[in-house]
């Protein structure tokens, strides 16, 4: 609880208007896009300006008040929850687009805006911005920087951490500092930038962004194939990377998803295939027709029992919109959905999901799979319902040992999704305890007093192991 | 609000909530962009469906109390449904929000003049057709007695707020006692009969906008439709449903039922997006009274929205034509949301000859009517008005058309609250039919005549 002085003070900063304390509010702001996470902030602040972050940050610094910056409250890993209290951070009055510099082939942004807003502003001025989290429509810019965001073109594209060139950032001492900016090369000191994509609000406040752009592609091209197996899917998959071919999406979903998502979509699914891989070329008209016809002949030799290819770019965009809709439509099915991130080396893809598989069985759990397949980041979903302890006890089972599995593929626990509060048990099954140690030595010189989003990305110390109760 | 008068709200919201509907929601944050309430208060999740939702089930959960805040944010919630399409849980909003509102309004006490209001409206006046028209009987009166120039004139609307004198002059003429008291019962089709089906009039309709009625009988016989309008209809009940008065909302819907239940008929015509997706929702409503369930589900499965019967008996193919102009169309909530009608409208005015239908921005985002959301929350809703219009004036359109009364007049208001009355008009999808397949009519017969010269 802050005492009334306190949030006088929080009111002088931001405007009176800027502060919420009622108990809707901290309700609604008690949680995001993460099941079974949810804790009561303290307060809702609003900065309206840079400055104003500066000094909410650094009076909360001398408080030691926890602060939880926060965008659209999208993410899958529990990353927003308050879950010491304290202040929620939202950057809604940092909304705006500063520049779109045509020369240098940068954009400059508050963080606070809307991450498609944002690709169509570059868009209209012929500019590629490829970062394509499944909740763009949604999501803010200032989040998918926090969080290091995929999305459906991280294949050929990379992810948000690729498109990050410059930030303004305010320091848990209230200090605000500039790293990297419109340049291609910059080796002064140590790359600040990239440590702060994907710090996940532990580390400081990002107030600006300065992100690289491409030339968009002249053409596109989509294909669907289905399968009669997963096995044969997921070694086309294999087969086209091996054949050096990157193409933009490669996506995989399996039998369930491509029921639920057709529920929700109605857009004509194929629901009796196995598996469907969904696979997209961009780029010049010529190497675009060359890809997608060996894509096409790559699919047919490995069993796909149909091969076909979008009409329209209206028909292709209705199918990516139908894989983002992928997590959510599983909802449907059961009360509660566990969706994970592990990912492999492109090359194992075929083994994980294998191990998925065999995994569900063990600890008979069921779990739906899809996700990018391409770049090996897939997304194993476990439908539950969260009031059957028993169940709940079996999927965390599943879930460790699918971790455990990823991480002896050469994989990693979290692919795009990030650690906040869920995979924080976890952290050390990729990094080590070393690792760990190192990261927190990080954590440590940046916010001594801990007051960035804590809780998030180490686990506490009771719980540094494993969190499954045997 | 009282201690006691929160537990009692709290312990039903633990009796009545749908806890599994509340469960399916699950967080991902699809429905915020769709949420004209999220996006007009600055994105503040406690305007939100994903907010409205989590913080039923923490009242269901015993985590918060129903307090005024909670009663705010279910309050502003316009009951759009936008929400529904977009969410791939396929939660179902509209059903738990009804249900909440319910609860809070049975169990709240209400100052006085909000309660009497609410019982002579809810159920004095628009359970009762005969009341409607003499209520609109008066309205007539003012509008023609000289009333009205003398109130306009003497300067004595100004004492009312902003919003209820555009209303009141957006308000049209409405029609006469008599020819409300007169009304046709039974249509015979102008061409050959291809389908049999009824009316359903509607309480507003079929006073206030009855020329918009009489409309809509026209077209469906030039369609080829037969016409009953059972007399024993009654208001949809939606606007009591909506407003946590579901027990008044199920007597109407009872007598609906009942008074259509011996029409020979394929199906029941519908010309206001929101009574028609009331109408489909009887089942659910009537879902705990085991006599009504069956019949209730039947009469939804005949429910039938005029664009979407125009399309299916090929009307569009019929010569139609308009004056040089563009035309757009702004989405009825409920008729796209729930009826999922919205591309039987734009077929049919798309193949307005002379006409160029130009989409809105955001078209399917609602206008801020709402029932009577623009009188109880007028703020928020001339805020969603200014954004509608800013969408509207870039079509450079002439004609706005729309398919539910509430939203016809919202964009009056808008057209009014603009200044551009004298430029831009708002009309019922209906009205806008009629005059196109007349005017291309009365071209072609003059054509013929002057060929035949």
């Amino acid at each position: 609880m802050l005492a009334k002085n306190e949030l006088e003070v929080l009111a002088a900063i931001v405007g009176k208007e800027n502060v919420e304390t009622s108990q809707a509010s901290k309700l609604v702001y008690s949680f995001d896009a993460t099941p079974q996470f949810q804790a009561m902030p303290d307060a809702i602040v609003s900065p309206r300006t840079p400055a104003e972050v500066s000094q909410v940050v650094k009076w909360c610094n001398e408080q030691e008040i926890p602060i939880v910056p926060r965008g659209s409250g999208t993410n899958l890993s529990a990353g927003t929850t308050p879950l010491q209290g304290g202040v929620v951070l939202l950057m809604k009055h940092l909304d705006k687009i500063l520049e779109i510099d045509e020369e240098n082939l940068t954009v400059t942004t508050q963080p606070g805006v809307n991450t498609l807003e944002l690709m169509e502003a570059v868009e209209a001025k012929g500019l590629f911005y490829p970062p394509d989290p499944s909740s763009m429509k949604i999501s803010q810019i200032g989040g998918n920087i926090n969080e290091n965001s995929g999305g459906l073109r991280g294949l050929k594209y990379g992810v948000t951490r690729d498109y990050v060139m410059g930030l303004e950032i305010v320091l848990p001492n209230g200090e605000t500092i500039r790293t990297g900016g419109k340049l291609a090369k910059d080796v002064a000191g140590y790359d600040l930038t990239r440590l702060f994509v994907g710090s996940e609000g532990t580390l400081g406040i990002i107030t600006e962004a300065t992100l690289k752009l491409i030339p968009m592609p002249e053409t596109k091209k989509t294909v669907l194939a289905l399968y009669e197996d997963m096995d044969a899917a997921a070694r086309t998959v294999s087969k086209i990377i091996a054949s050096k071919i990157i193409p933009a999406t490669l996506e995989f979903l399996d039998q369930p998803t491509i029921k639920v998502v057709e529920d929700f979509s109605n857009i004509g699914l194929p629901t009796h295939a196995k598996a469907v891989l969904l696979i997209e070329q961009d780029g010049d008209a010529a190497v675009v027709e060359k890809d997608i016809a060996k894509i096409v002949s790559i699919c047919e030799d490995n069993q796909a029992i149909e091969v076909s290819m979008a009409a329209s770019e209206i028909e292709a965009e209705a199918l990516r919109s139908a894989r983002r809709s992928a997590l959510s439509a599983l909802a449907r099915l059961k009360p509660t959905t566990i969706l994970e991130d592990a990912t492999v080396p492109r090359s194992e893809i075929a083994n994980m999901v294998e191990a998925i598989n065999r995994i569900a069985e063990k600890h008979q759990v069921e779990i739906c799979t899809f996700g990018h397949a391409g770049d090996g980041n897939l997304h194993p979903t476990c439908l539950t319902d969260a009031r059957d302890k028993e169940e709940m006890e079996r999927v965390e089972q599943a879930f460790e040992e699918i971790f455990t599995t990823a991480v002896a593929l050469g994989g990693t626990i979290t692919g795009e999704h990030g650690v906040g509060a869920m995979k924080a048990p976890y952290l050390h099954l990729k990094l080590g305890d070393a690792g760990v140690g190192a990261m927190q030595s990080i954590k440590q010189a940046f916010d001594p007093k801990n007051i960035m989003n804590p809780g998030k990305m180490f686990a506490n110390e009771n719980r540094k192991r494993v969190v499954v109760k045997q | 609000m009282k201690t006691a008068e929160k537990q009692r709200i709290q312990q039903q919201f633990q009796e009545k909530m749908d806890y599994d509907e509340l469960l399916n929601c699950m967080r991902c944050g699809f429905c915020l962009p769709s949420c004209p309430t999220y996006m007009e208060s600055g994105k503040d999740e406690a305007h939100s469906p994903r907010g409205r939702i989590a913080l039923m089930k923490a009242v269901v959960d015993g985590d918060i109390e129903p307090d005024e805040d909670v009663k705010r944010s279910l309050d502003m919630c316009l009951g759009c449904r936008a929400c529904e399409p977009v969410c791939p849980s396929g939660v179902n909003y509209g059903h738990l929000l009804e249900q909440a509102r319910d609860i809070i309004y049975q169990n709240q006490q209400q100052s006085i003049p909000v309660k009497v209001v609410r019982k002579a409206a809810f159920q004095g006046l628009f359970p009762h057709q005969q009341r409607m028209i003499g209520l609109t009987g008066l309205i007539g009166f003012y509008q023609r007695s000289g009333l009205r120039t003398v109130a306009r004139k003497s300067g004595a609307m100004k004492l009312l707020p902003e919003s209820m004198q555009l209303m009141e002059k957006v308000l049209p003429d409405v029609p006469t006692s008599k020819s409300m008291k007169q009304r046709q019962r039974h249509f015979q089709p102008t061409v050959p009969l291809k389908k049999r089906v009824a009316f359903f009039a509607g309480c507003l309709m079929d006073t206030v906008f009855l020329p918009t009625n009489d409309a809509t009988t026209k077209l469906l016989q030039y369609a080829g439709c037969e016409i009953v309008v059972p007399e024993a209809q009654a208001c949809c009940g939606a606007l009591h449903g909506h407003s946590g008065e579901k027990q008044q909302a199920k007597k109407m819907a009872k007598r609906n039922i009942e008074a259509f239940e011996e029409a020979e008929i394929d199906y029941i015509i519908t010309n206001a997006g929101g009574c028609g997706a009331f109408l489909v929702d009887y089942g659910h409503l009537l879902k705990d009274e085991p006599e009504w369930k069956a019949r209730a589900e039947a009469f939804s499965s005949k429910i039938k929205d005029i664009s979407s019967v125009l399309v299916e008996l090929g009307f569009e193919k019929l010569p139609l034509s308009l004056q040089d102009e563009i035309i757009t169309y702004q989405d009825s909530c409920h008729l796209k949301n729930v009826q999922k009608t919205f591309m039987e409208p734009r077929k049919l005015l798309s193949s307005i000859d002379g006409a160029q239908y130009v989409e809105m921005k955001d078209a399917g985002r609602c206008c801020g009517s709402a029932g009577i959301y623009n009188l109880v929350e007028t703020e928020m809703s001339m805020q969603i008005l200014d954004y509608k219009m800013e969408q509207t004036k870039a079509t450079k359109a002439k004609t706005i058309v729309t398919a539910n009364p509430g939203c016809l007049l919202q964009m009056k208001l808008g057209i009014e609250k603009e200044g551009l009355s004298d430029q831009i008009r708002a009309v019922h999808i209906v009205d806008l039919l009629l005059e196109a397949y007349e005017n291309a009519n009365s071209t072609y017969s003059n054509q013929s005549n002057s060929s035949s010269i």
